[in-house]
């Protein structure tokens, strides 16, 4: 039945979200959101396949919606494609040493893939299909998110990046 | 037997216990020949661990009631959906759904009023609280100019601000809290013109309240807070109102405020 399946899955999009987000009435705002588009669109679920897959699937759908609307058009230019050179900061380096924290310092797209392997225990190919993309994708992305919250936990500034701030 | 080299990919899949036997024990010879692969592991091991304990939580905190009443169809959603065969197999459904809506018929009915537009509370909602703190920071440090149209002449601004919002409004009277008005002005909003009224009290502390008629979401919210730098935001739509009351002091101080806006909306 799916409102028993609907009424299981809240709890992990409420974690999910609240992971992603941070703040607590945002992400119940955003788990309220995919729950009514979940109802709206219950006839493209299939019976067999899996619910949770396909609520999360709903929930990143919105949540990119949501970041595309920003008042202005801005882009964010790949961390990879420039590194900035800094002077070296170790003696004054920002300790980050709580794992939200660093969390939050993560792109949104790293962010995403760590947090459904962490907690969903999703495997890679349900989280490339939760997400729409390649599994090699999900690969590069869970590889250098665990490095990046690696290094920051470590007290390694992220470079400085080339990145519009809405 | 020459062996496949680890890659990164296989680091990762040990990391999430998805290796096949053998080929996690290749990946354990290899961690033990290179200390620093080794680290970077464990460090991830630890991640995991750590993700899990900060948010497993989340799991274990009672549902909010309207999180709880989307468990069953919402109404309107329900009326939407034309696709699906009648009696194949909705019928057996609907009464499971009948039977969740009385279950939690209680909470539902908040829904009966509710028209959906999924993915605009949040963006509206977050919206809101910093447009009216980006306007307080802007206006009110102003020393000379901080309104278009000041408290003296507080029928005009009245007349002048309703005839542009297309709806009255009105600044509350908050004399009793110790904040004067100061007067207020038009403001640019997402999709046409806001309001802004500014207070002050006898130390000149300064605080706005930002009354938006944008809201088209049907979707009232309880109070919320936020903070946008060193403003304290607090923030509710009413209809199709926004109000969002903004000041540089405390959260216990601007609450008080906040309620004695809310009242006096409500009861006019």
């Amino acid at each position: 039945m799916e409102s028993h399946a609907i009424l299981a899955e809240i709890p992990h999009l409420r974690r999910y979200a609240r992971a992603m987000l941070g703040d607590r009435a945002a992400a119940d705002d955003l788990v309220q959101d995919t729950l009514e588009r979940a109802w709206s669109r219950l006839s493209q679920w299939r019976t067999d396949s899996n619910m949770r897959a396909w609520l999360f699937g709903i929930m990143h759908n919105l949540r990119v919606d949501q970041l595309r609307r920003p008042t202005l058009p801005t882009h964010s230019i790949d961390e990879d494609d420039f590194e900035m050179p800094t002077r070296p900061t170790q003696a004054d380096k920002l300790e980050v040493t709580d794992i939200e924290s660093a969390l939050s310092l993560l792109p949104d797209e790293q962010r995403e893939v760590l947090l459904l392997v962490a907690l969903e225990e999703m495997t890679y190919v349900e989280i490339a299909a939760t997400l729409g993309i390649p599994v090699g994708t999900v690969m590069s992305r869970l590889s250098r998110g665990r490095e990046r919250l690696r290094m920051v936990m470590d007290g390694w500034q992220p470079t400085v990046k080339l990145r519009v701030i809405r | 037997m020459s062996k496949l080299p680890i890659t990164e990919a296989d680091l990762q899949a040990y990391v999430d216990a998805a290796l096949p036997e053998t080929r996690r024990r290749e990946v354990e010879d290899s961690l033990a020949a290179h200390p620093e692969k080794a680290g970077r592991v464990r460090a991830y091991q630890a991640q995991k661990q750590a993700l899990r304990a900060l948010f497993n939580p989340v799991l274990d905190e009672p549902l909010p009631e309207n999180l709880r009443a989307l468990a069953s169809p919402p109404p309107i959603a329900e009326a939407d959906r034309p696709s699906r065969p009648f009696f194949a197999r909705w019928s057996l459904e609907r009464i499971a759904a009948g039977v969740f809506i009385a279950l939690f018929s209680s909470v539902a009915g908040w829904m009966a009023h509710g028209q959906y537009q999924p993915g605009e509370h949040m963006a509206r909602a977050q919206l809101l609280p910093r447009q009216a703190a980006v306007a307080h920071v802007v206006f009110s440090p102003d020393v000379r100019r901080p309104v278009e149209i000041s408290a003296e002449h507080e029928d005009q601004l009245v007349a002048w601000l309703s005839k542009r919002l297309g709806t009255p409004v009105r600044p509350p009277k908050l004399g009793a809290l110790g904040y004067e008005l100061i007067g207020g002005r038009l403001l640019p909003g997402s999709s046409g013109p806001v309001a802004q009224f500014m207070y002050h009290d006898a130390t000149g502390q300064r605080l706005t309240l930002y009354v938006s008629t944008e809201n088209t979401t049907n979707h009232d919210t309880a109070f919320r807070f936020a903070q946008e730098g060193p403003v304290n935001v607090f923030y509710w739509i009413d209809g199709k109102f926004g109000y969002a009351l903004s000041a540089g002091i405390d959260k216990d101080e601007l609450a008080r405020v906040a309620t004695a806006v809310y009242d006096q909306i409500e009861h006019k």
